[in-house]
C-alpha cells in the first residue's frame, strides 16, 4: 500500500499504462523534454522516448485532432491540454468529431482517445489558469467526463479509460495535485465509469460534489457534525454520464439535498443533478434543492481577496448545510 | 407544573368538539377524573374527566365553542401558579394548532402524512421543529414512532378498488345511446329546471325524514256536509285542504319549532304562520302561500286556496304570493295517493303530506268500525327536529282533526 498525491497517481498509472501498452503515446504542451508544467509526464520522456511522449505546437485543436486520427488508426493516444483554460480551440474537434464518432458511422468507428485537463481555481492563477470547464462538455452526449479527486479515484479511473473505446475528458483539479495525498492498494484495480462513491456517510443532509470541492465539503461535513448535522457525500466522480441510482438512493434517504461545484452557479453540472432530483426523487424532498457554487462572473479574478470571493469553501458550506438542515 | 386539559378525539371521525358547559370555574379546586365539562359532537354530551388534580388555573376556550381535538381548553395547576405561554397557546376557537396553517408542507412531508394515513388532528398535535413551526420529514418520522394509534388502518378505511369504489360520478355516466327516432328530448322549461334545482339541493341540505301518522276524519266530515252548502252560499267552495291547514296551523302554534329554518348561525324561528299549498299545474308544482294563516278562520282559508289555486293554474300569481312560506302543506290524496315521502320546501323546517281520505275497517274499543281514514306524513328536516318532536307535530294534527268542533 503506498500513500500518493494526485499527481503521483497521475504519473504512475500513466507509465504502468504505458509500460503494458505499446500503443498508448502522450502528446501535449511541454510534456516530453520538460515533464508537463505540472510535472504529470516527469520521467515518461526518458523512459519512453520522443516517438511515445511527443511535444506539441501550441495548438490545441491539432493536439485534439491528432489524438482523434491516432485513435481511428487503433493507437491509444493521452492528449495533455496544458490548462483546461486552453480547451476552448479543441472544442470542435472534441465535440464535432471525438464525440460522435461512433455515433455517425454506426458504431463501426470508435475513438480511445483520452483528455487529460488541469482545471479549478484556488490557486492564484488569474482568469486563464482557473476555469472549470465540465459543464460545456457534460453536456455533450458520446463524450465521457470524469473528474476524480483522490489518488485512489485517479490511479481507477485513469486505467479503466484506457479499457474504454470512447473519448474521456479527465478532469484533474490542479489545486488537489500536491494538496490531496491517500492510500492506493498494490493490487491491480479499477474504477468502472459511471460509478458514484459515497466519500461520508449521514443521514441529514446530501452534499453532491466532486472534484477540490469534495475535499471543502467533507471539511464541512465535519465541522458541523460537531453541531449534530449528519452529512452524506456522493461523489460521483464520473460527471457525464451520471449514476443516477446512488444520487436518488441518498437524496431520498436524507430528503435534503446540496450540491457544491466551482464553476458559475447558473447553468452549471449542477443544474442538472438539481433537475434530476426534482423530477425523479420530488415526493422525498424535504427542502429545496440548494447549491453552492462560484458566482455569475465572467472568470475567477486573481486578486487574492476576489478569489476568496469566487471559492467556495468549507465556510460557505457548512453555512449552506446549517441553514438546510433547519429548514 | 401546569397541566393542559385538551378536546379529546371523541371517536375515529370525530375530530372536533364543542364545549357545552363547563362544570368547574376558574380557581375551582379538581380531582384528577373528576368531570371537569362537556362536551358536545354530534348528537352525544360527554363529560371529560380532569387530566390531572390540581386547581383551574385557566379556562381557554368558553362554552359553546367548536374547536378541534387537541387543542387546548384549560389549565390546572398549583393555586397561584403562573401559567406559562407554552401551557396557555392559541387563540380561542379558531383551531390553532402548533402548525401554522401558512406554511407548507414538503413533497416529502406530503407523501408520508398520506402513506401513512396521519390525520389532520395528530398533525395538529404536532410542533414543527423546522423553520417557521415547519413540520419535517424528521418530526414525521419520530411521530411515527412514538404514534398511540397502531399504523394499521382498519379494512374500511383503506381505499378500495374496483368498480364499487368509483366515485359515482363515473360509475352513474349515463351510456351514450344512439337517440335517432328512439327519444326525443323536450327542452327544460324555467319552472321544470328551477323545480328540479330545488328538490336536489333540498335532499342535499337536509337530511330528510318523514313520519306516518293516521287520523279519523269522521268529525271533519260530519261538519263539511252540514257546513259545505252554507258556505256554497257565500260563494267559496269548502274543499278538505282548508281543514287541514286549519290543523297545521294549531298544531303550529303548539309547537313552533317546526315553523322555523335551520341555519348555521342557529334556528331561525318564524313568528310569522304562512303556510304554502302544493299546486299541481301544466307547467308544474307551484307553491302559492297564504299569508297569516294562522288569522283566518275556515271561510277565509278556504277562499285564500281556491283563489291561490285557480290563479296558479291560470299563471296569475305574483311572485310575492309564493314566497315567505314557512310551513308547506301538499294534498296528493286528491290524485288517489295514500301517502308519500314529500320533499321539503327549504328553507323551511317541514312539509305534511295528506293521503287520500278513504273509508277503512278500524278497531275502537275491541269492535271494528269503518271510519273515513287519512294518512298524514310529515318529511322534517332531522338538523332541527328530533323524531319525537315531529311525532307529537302530527299528533297535535289529528287530534285537531278527530276533535273537530261541530
Amino acid at each position: 500500500m503506498a500513500v500518493l498525491t494526485n499527481i503521483e497517481a497521475i504519473t504512475r498509472t500513466l507509465q504502468e499504462e504505458m509500460r503494458r501498452n505499446p500503443d498508448i503515446f502522450i502528446t501535449g504542451e511541454d510534456v516530453g523534454v520538460r515533464g508537463g508544467v505540472f510535472r504529470a509526464t516527469k520521467g515518461l520522456y526518458e523512459e519512453f522516448g520522443e516517438r511515445r511522449v511527443v511535444d506539441s505546437p501550441l495548438s490545441e485543436s491539432s493536439i485534439i485532432g491528432i489524438g482523434i486520427g491516432a485513435a481511428l488508426y487503433g493507437l491509444r493516444p493521452v492528449c495533455e491540454i496544458q490548462f483546461a483554460d486552453f480547451i476552448a480551440p479543441a472544442f470542435n474537434q472534441i465535440v464535432n468529431e471525438a464525440a460522435r464518432m461512433r455515433y455517425r458511422s454506426t458504431g463501426d468507428w470508435t475513438c480511445p482517445l483520452i483528455i487529460r485537463a488541469p482545471y479549478g481555481g484556488g490557486i492564484s492563477g488569474g482568469l486563464y489558469h482557473s476555469q472549470s470547464v465540465e459543464a460545456t462538455y457534460a453536456h455533450v452526449p458520446g463524450l465521457y467526463v470524469v473528474a476524480p479527486a483522490t489518488p485512489y479515484d485517479i490511479v481507477g479511473m485513469l486505467r479503466y479509460a484506457f479499457r474504454v473505446d470512447d473519448p474521456v475528458l479527465f478532469l484533474e483539479h490542479k489545486k488537489t495535485y500536491r494538496l490531496i495525498k491517500g492510500e492506493v492498494p498494490d493490487e491491480w484495480y479499477t474504477v468502472p465509469f459511471c460509478k458514484a462513491d459515497i466519500k461520508r456517510v449521514g443521514t441529514d443532509v446530501t452534499v453532491i460534489t466532486f472534484g477540490l470541492m469534495l475535499h471543502e465539503t467533507l471539511r464541512a461535513a465535519e465541522q458541523v457534525a460537531t453541531e449534530g448535522i449528519s452529512v452524506e457525500v456522493v461523489d460521483p466522480r464520473t460527471l457525464s454520464p451520471l449514476d443516477k441510482e446512488t444520487i436518488l438512493a441518498s437524496v431520498k434517504k436524507t430528503s435534503k439535498v446540496l450540491i457544491v461545484y466551482e464553476d458559475n452557479l447558473s447553468f452549471g453540472w449542477g443544474a442538472e443533478v438539481a433537475a434530476l432530483i426534482a423530477s425523479e426523487a420530488f415526493e422525498y424532498l424535504d427542502a429545496p434543492v440548494m447549491r453552492v457554487a462560484g458566482p455569475d462572473v465572467p472568470a475567477v479574478p486573481f486578486a487574492r481577496t476576489l478569489q476568496d470571493f469566487f471559492m467556495p469553501n468549507a465556510e460557505k458550506i457548512a453555512r449552506a448545510l446549517r441553514q438546510l438542515a433547519a429548514y | 407544573m401546569a397541566t393542559n386539559v385538551v378536546m379529546p378525539q371523541l371517536g375515529e371521525s370525530v375530530i372536533e368538539g364543542t364545549v357545552g358547559k363547563w362544570l368547574k370555574q376558574v380557581g375551582d379546586r379538581v380531582e384528577q377524573y373528576e368531570p371537569m365539562l362537556e362536551v358536545i359532537t354530534d348528537k352525544v354530551t360527554t363529560e371529560i374527566p380532569a387530566p390531572a388534580s390540581g386547581t383551574l388555573l385557566q379556562i381557554l376556550i368558553g362554552e359553546g365553542a367548536t374547536v378541534k381535538a387537541g387543542i387546548v381548553l384549560a389549565v390546572i395547576g398549583a393555586p397561584g401558579e403562573e401559567v406559562t405561554s407554552a401551557a396557555a397557546p392559541s387563540p380561542a376557537t379558531t383551531a390553532a394548532p402548533a402548525r401554522a396553517s401558512t406554511t407548507r408542507l414538503t413533497p416529502v412531508v406530503a407523501r408520508m402524512i398520506a402513506e401513512h394515513h396521519i390525520t389532520e388532528a395528530e398533525l395538529a398535535t404536532l410542533r414543527g421543529t423546522g423553520e417557521g413551526g415547519r413540520i419535517t420529514k424528521k418530526d414525521l418520522e419520530n411521530f411515527l414512532k412514538t404514534r398511540a394509534r397502531p399504523t394499521q388502518v382498519p379494512a374500511w378505511e383503506q381505499p378500495g378498488t374496483g368498480e364499487l369504489f368509483r366515485p359515482t360520478e363515473e360509475v352513474l355516466q349515463p351510456v351514450a345511446t344512439p337517440t335517432r327516432g328512439a327519444e326525443e328530448i323536450i327542452p327544460l322549461t324555467p319552472i321544470r329546471r328551477t323545480i328540479a334545482e330545488h328538490m336536489l339541493r333540498s335532499k342535499q341540505v337536509a337530511p330528510h325524514v318523514t313520519t306516518v301518522h293516521e287520523a279519523d276524519m269522521s268529525r271533519v266530515l260530519k261538519f263539511h256536509h252540514a257546513h259545505s252548502a252554507e258556505f256554497e252560499k257565500q260563494g267559496v267552495k269548502l274543499t278538505y285542504t282548508a281543514y287541514f291547514v286549519q290543523a297545521v296551523v294549531a298544531a303550529l302554534k303548539a309547537f313552533p319549532l317546526v315553523n322555523a329554518s335551520f341555519t348555521d348561525e342557529g334556528i331561525v324561528v318564524k313568528r310569522e304562520v304562512n303556510i304554502g299549498i302544493a299546486v299541481a299545474t301544466d307547467e308544474g308544482l307551484m307553491v302559492p302561500v297564504i299569508k297569516n294563516a294562522d288569522e283566518k278562520s275556515l271561510l277565509g282559508l278556504a277562499r285564500a286556496i281556491n283563489d291561490l289555486a285557480s290563479r296558479a293554474r291560470e299563471k296569475r300569481l305574483r311572485p310575492e304570493e309564493v314566497q315567505g312560506g314557512t310551513f308547506t302543506l301538499t294534498n296528493y290524496g286528491v290524485f288517489g295517493s295514500l301517502f308519500g315521502t314529500p320533499i321539503i320546501h327549504q328553507p323551511q323546517a317541514a312539509i305534511l303530506g295528506v293521503g287520500a281520505i278513504q273509508k277503512r275497517a278500524v278497531v275502537i274499543d275491541d269492535m271494528l268500525a269503518i271510519r273515513p281514514m287519512v294518512y298524514l306524513a310529515l318529511t322534517f328536516d332531522h338538523r332541527l327536529l328530533d323524531g319525537a318532536q315531529g311525532d307529537q307535530f302530527v299528533q297535535k294534527i289529528k287530534q285537531f282533526l278527530e276533535e273537530y268542533p261541530l
